[in-house]
């Protein structure tokens, strides 16, 4: 289960946004035993495409640090699919590096956001819940 | 003349390293400080270094603050006290 403070939830939503037409992407840092999400890192988008996203390596980096000095760490990341249904494309599939890591897909193609996340293994794709939580939470720029 | 290096290890490499976070390592270069890594965790060898020795594209390494990629690559000097990072690339579709 991913637990998504409300704060938190709507920047990624509205990053997303943002990025149209391309995909946006960031990581999310939090405890790994829970799921609960304490920061937000929105990140460059290296391949600049609206198919497919490459987190910026040195945003990525800092977002690692930050969350280390925070005493957290990073759990999960977070995309958008500009024109497809929230669920994982065979590229997610083949490319996610972490079994341990939530996989969150924000669909844009219809008038609506539509937020999924998701546990990718071995080629298995495991759709998990996303609660998004009432309290306050930090947000943070990279 | 090799330097002793600190490396910072992802979480996913870290049960190939006997749970470290950071091994040290002597190196010239990045090339060597990865082959070191393999040569004493056979385990991470897919995972940082394709078969014929280049830089696997599903890993990101730094040498301080700077990817190698954008540097010189294998061939990027490390001296002593620099701090190398690995981390996965993330990126999908």
């Amino acid at each position: 289960m991913l637990r998504l403070p409300r704060a938190l939830y709507l920047q990624m939503v509205a990053y997303c946004i943002t990025g149209l037409p391309e995909e946006a992407c960031g990581v999310l840092a939090g405890d790994p035993v829970s799921g609960t999400v304490d920061r937000l890192y929105p990140t460059r988008n290296e391949a600049a495409s609206a198919r497919v996203y490459t987190v910026d390596s040195r945003d990525l980096l800092q977002a690692d640090r930050d969350a280390e000095r925070n005493g957290t760490q990073l759990i999960g990341v977070f995309h958008s699919h500009t024109h497809t249904d929230a669920y994982p494309s065979p590229t997610d599939v083949d490319q996610a590096p972490d079994l341990s890591w939530h996989y969150v897909v924000v669909s844009l193609r219809d008038s609506h956001p539509v937020v999924r996340s998701y546990r990718i293994g071995g080629g298995l794709v495991e759709e998990e819940s996303v609660v998004v939580l009432g309290q306050a939470a930090v947000a943070v720029a990279v | 003349m090799a330097a002793a290096v600190d490396v910072r290890l992802p979480t996913v490499l870290r049960s190939q390293a006997g749970g470290q976070s950071i091994v040290t390592v002597k190196a010239s270069t990045i090339g060597d400080v990865l082959r070191e890594l393999v040569s004493e965790f056979p385990g991470m060898s897919g995972q940082l270094l394709n078969d014929d020795g280049s830089l696997h594209r599903f890993v990101n390494v730094y040498v301080n603050d700077d990817d190698v990629r954008y540097l010189e690559a294998l061939e990027t000097p490390v001296r002593e006290g620099d701090e190398v990072s690995l981390l996965p690339a993330v990126a999908g579709g």
